[in-house]
């Protein structure tokens, strides 16, 4: 069973006080999500993630395609008792505290007065509000308030969770906090989707992951097979090197960077570490580490936006937007 | 499975109907405004004036817009009496108090003060029957526009028609005459109505003066109906004496007015202004036809 | 029901806002005030007492209608706490049904505070009450009538305009309201075919609030007419719906970018 499942998910806003230009959010997007797996929605800033977000949640409407959630179209109401939303900066009303508002969400889902007791005060123990839990929203601290957030997203223990920028403006221990949520939901086979620009996060929770870019899909795949895609290079680290290896290294090195005293070698082909090896050991030449270098998200990215960038330059130079 | 979703988030044809739905629910209004215009009856609107002590009290609430409160509740004097005309009432209750109020609201509206002289001057079913209400509304224009000249044309008006006092009527005439901008024919009428006060001609006169004049249909269509009248007994005297004429020359009462034709006193049988024939009434007097549209009391 | 807890909701919430209690204090001065009026001038104690009364609890109730009505939806979705509700199962329409009672629940608590008041005032003077006095609760009925339309028409211009402009465009559809019996005159005093029509036509489409107003009538104990309770019932009721109606198609294609 797809999670969610997106055909040619289109969305095109027109601007102008004539509502003649066109903008695309979103351009034909095609995705895949399965049941159980955490799936990171990758972009800059623009690129459309939190466009497919409301689009699922109807907030905005879509100019072509479709999507379901669950199986189920997106103007089915019923979806929503097994599926929870948390916007990017989140808004919640102020006047009411922390019970309050989780008590109201939870009136919403339908709940009687006891089961609302129950899992309204569980979620305030598992999130860590139980000292805030009669403090007035207004008072409450950005990671304080995406707790509340997940709080209010957890009430009716849903089966897919989509999450927008869950980590956005967290310090180090709220971050942590919201992955370590994620990473139970897994062990408990619910889904995640949830979207985000740091990539460091995604790499630690995500399963799966989509580049998005200027509203299109640039890729798609594993974490693992898109990490070990592409050429694998080795790095070395060198203390002091004379003139003479470093001009020998240099031919071999698709990177050099100096730091002070400390020179850092990229050689790609695993064939020339050998090579390498040899030189430094000859010039008697101070090695203070060797590692391979894995091909991080963030070439992957800046490789799929880069080319994006190429095309969407092309495409402006022929008029096309 | 492709589907293509419109932009819309309901289908087009589920939007049309809800729309066509509130479009009859606001049609639904229409009987029920009228069910409750029809039983609260026309006055509802204006019935308030009777519990108004006065248009003063309502100055302060207009908020600087008097003359607009002034226009609205002079349609509504308007409108009042026009319903009121139409359905053959015989009172007018409201008509002092709503003309009051639209003179407190603005006191130089000078067709407030012409109109509301006249219809509450007028006898009942014309108008509601207190020349002497009219004479105080005309008084207090006066006051307020003392230039207004014809304010006292309005005043002689009543004292010569309503209140057959002559001798008022021929002062009012004076004193308008006096005026700055007054017509000289002003003062030609306060001689004469102090000489002729009554007379037919006097009467065609004023009356010819106001329809010319009137600067609203039904002040005109009022003058016209009394010089009518006017015309009416006048021809009614003439054919009285020469109804008498023949009486005396044939030694016995002519039975219609046909014989006098036949006798060759008269040309043709003749008609009244409205174009009914004139006949004699069962006591030899000249009257009008049943059926004519005259309306003598006016002469009353 | 979820329409009753998001109605519970907003009148929990619009009872919180400092606006409401001013303005009540306002109107309870007023109505004390118009007991020091009335004993100014002799014998129509009770009739300036009725008719001011009266009046502050229809203005009162129309401001309050109005600042807060107007807030009903633009203030959800200028702060995006729209968001959170709409992503739970809450359809559109439920919203809308849900703010709306809960506004006329809020109206209803704050015209009862007043009307207790008034009579407070009304016992105050005569040192007795009798059952004569309960006609005023008819007057009170009536103005609840309008200001359930008024509330409505905030709600529509909620959905679709700025917080001021909807207050802006609800005031005057209140005092054109008020004056309809007058526009249709001078649109038949305008010896034009098209221009009474046009003005025909807007008597009926425009909210009649003057079919409510009996303050004149109680303040001079004439009893209100029984036909009256039930056309301005009806009509309330079949204005409402419209207005409803128009709030619910006009927010369900709204976006929130």
């Amino acid at each position: 069973m797809l999670a969610l499942e997106t055909i040619d998910l289109t969305k095109e806003y027109r601007l102008g006080f004539w509502r003649n230009r066109a903008k695309r959010a979103l351009d034909r997007l095609n995705l895949r999500v399965e049941a159980g797996e955490v799936f990171g929605l990758l972009g800059p800033n623009g690129a459309g993630k939190t466009s497919t977000l409301k689009l699922l949640f109807r907030l905005i409407f879509p100019t072509s395609g479709s999507a379901r959630i669950l199986g189920k179209q997106l103007d089915d109401i019923s979806v929503r008792f097994r599926v929870a939303y948390l916007p990017e900066n989140p808004a919640f009303y102020e006047h009411l505290t922390a019970q309050e508002f989780l008590n109201y969400v939870a009136s919403l889902f339908g709940l009687s007065a006891v089961e609302r007791r129950r899992r309204v005060g569980e979620l305030i123990d598992q999130l860590g509000l139980f000292a805030s839990r009669n403090v007035p929203l207004r008072r409450f601290s950005k990671g304080m308030i995406q707790r509340l957030g997940i709080a209010q997203a957890l009430i009716n223990d849903p089966d897919v969770l989509f999450l927008d920028e869950p980590m956005s403006g967290l310090d180090p221990l709220g971050r942590r906090e919201v992955r370590e949520v994620i990473l139970r939901l897994k062990e408990r086979q619910k889904t995640v989707f949830f979207s985000t620009h740091i990539l460091a996060d995604a790499e630690t929770l995500c399963d799966r992951v989509a580049v998005l870019h200027h509203g299109r899909l640039q890729g798609c795949g594993e974490l693992n097979s898109i990490l070990c895609l592409g050429v694998s290079t080795t790095e070395f680290v060198l203390e002091g090197p004379s003139p003479e290896v470093m001009t020998e290294l240099a031919a071999y090195a698709s990177s050099v960077i100096r730091t002070g005293e400390r020179v850092r070698f990229e050689i790609p082909e695993e064939s020339n570490i050998q090579v390498a090896l040899e030189i430094i050991l000859r010039r008697k030449t101070k090695l203070i580490s060797v590692n391979p270098v894995k091909r991080s998200l963030e070439d992957y990215f800046l490789q799929k936006v880069g080319a994006s960038e190429a095309s969407q330059e092309t495409a402006s130079a022929y008029g096309w937007s | 499975m492709t589907s293509s979703r419109t932009p819309l988030s309901q289908p087009r044809l589920r939007r049309r109907l809800c729309w066509l739905l509130l479009l009859l629910c606001l049609l639904g209004l229409i009987p029920i405004q009228r069910s409750i215009d029809l039983r609260t009856g026309s006055d509802r609107g204006v019935a308030e004036v009777l519990f108004l002590p006065s248009g003063k009290f309502l100055r302060p609430l207009c908020l600087g817009y008097e003359g607009l409160f002034a226009e609205i509740y002079w349609t509504r004097v308007v409108q009042y009496f026009g319903r009121k005309r139409l359905a053959n009432s015989t009172e007018f209750k409201l008509l002092g108090p709503l003309l009051q109020i639209t003179t407190d609201l603005d006191p130089h509206l000078p067709i407030a003060y012409h109109f509301g002289s006249i219809f509450l001057a007028e006898k009942p079913p014309r108008g509601a029957g207190q020349p002497l209400e009219a004479l105080a509304l005309l008084y207090r224009g006066i006051v307020a526009n003392p230039d207004h000249w014809r304010l006292w044309e309005d005043v002689g008006f009543i004292y010569y028609w309503d209140l057959k006092d002559y001798a008022a009527a021929a002062r009012a005439f004076q004193t308008g005459s006096e005026r700055p901008g007054a017509m000289q024919w002003m003062r030609a009428m306060a001689a004469k109505v102090a000489a002729q006060g009554g007379q037919l001609a006097t009467s065609r006169f004023l009356w010819s003066e106001i329809a010319r004049q009137a600067a609203n249909e039904q002040i005109r269509k009022n003058a016209q109906d009394h010089l009518i009248a006017l015309d009416a007994e006048e021809e009614m005297t003439k054919l009285g004496e020469l109804v008498a004429l023949y009486n005396s020359r044939q030694g016995r009462p002519a039975r219609s007015l046909q014989a006098l034709v036949v006798a060759g006193y008269l040309r043709a049988l003749p008609r009244d202004p409205s174009g009914a024939p004139y006949i004699l009434d069962a006591g030899g007097r000249v009257s009008l036809n049943p059926r004519s549209s005259i309306d003598l009391n006016l002469m009353q | 029901m979820r329409v009753a807890t998001i109605a519970f909701h907003t009148f929990k919430e619009s009872v919180r806002q400092k606006v409401l209690y001013n303005l009540m204090a306002f109107a309870l001065l007023l109505i004390g005030a118009a007991i020091l009026v009335g004993s100014i001038s002799v014998g129509v104690e009770q009739i300036i007492l009725i008719t001011l009364g009266l009046t502050s609890i229809s203005v009162f109730g129309l401001l309050i209608s109005i600042f807060i009505g107007i807030d009903l939806v633009s203030k959800e979705i200028e702060r995006r706490t729209i968001y959170n509700i709409l992503s739970k199962p809450v359809s559109r329409p439920e919203f809308i049904l849900g703010k709306y009672l809960g506004l006329l629940l809020t109206l209803l608590v704050n015209t009862a505070v007043m009307t207790a008041g008034f009579y407070g005032a009304l016992f105050y003077q005569k040192h007795a009450l009798g059952l004569g006095d309960f006609v005023f609760l008819g007057a009170v009925y009536f103005i609840l009538l309008q200001l359930a339309i008024v509330v409505g028409i905030a709600l529509v211009f909620s959905c679709i305009s700025t917080p001021v402009l909807s207050a802006v465009y609800t005031f005057c559809l209140y005092v054109i309201g008020n004056f309809t019996p007058d526009l249709r005159a001078f649109g038949q005093e305008a010896h034009s075919a098209l221009l009474g029509t046009v003005s025909d036509i807007l008597y009926y489409l425009l909210p009649n609030f003057g079919n409510f107003n009996v303050i004149s009538q109680v303040a001079h104990a004439q009893k209100i007419p029984g036909y009256l309770w039930v056309g301005n019932s009806l009509y309330a009721l079949l204005y409402m719906t419209i207005l409803l109606g128009m709030a619910v198609l006009v927010f369900e294609e709204r976006e929130f970018r």
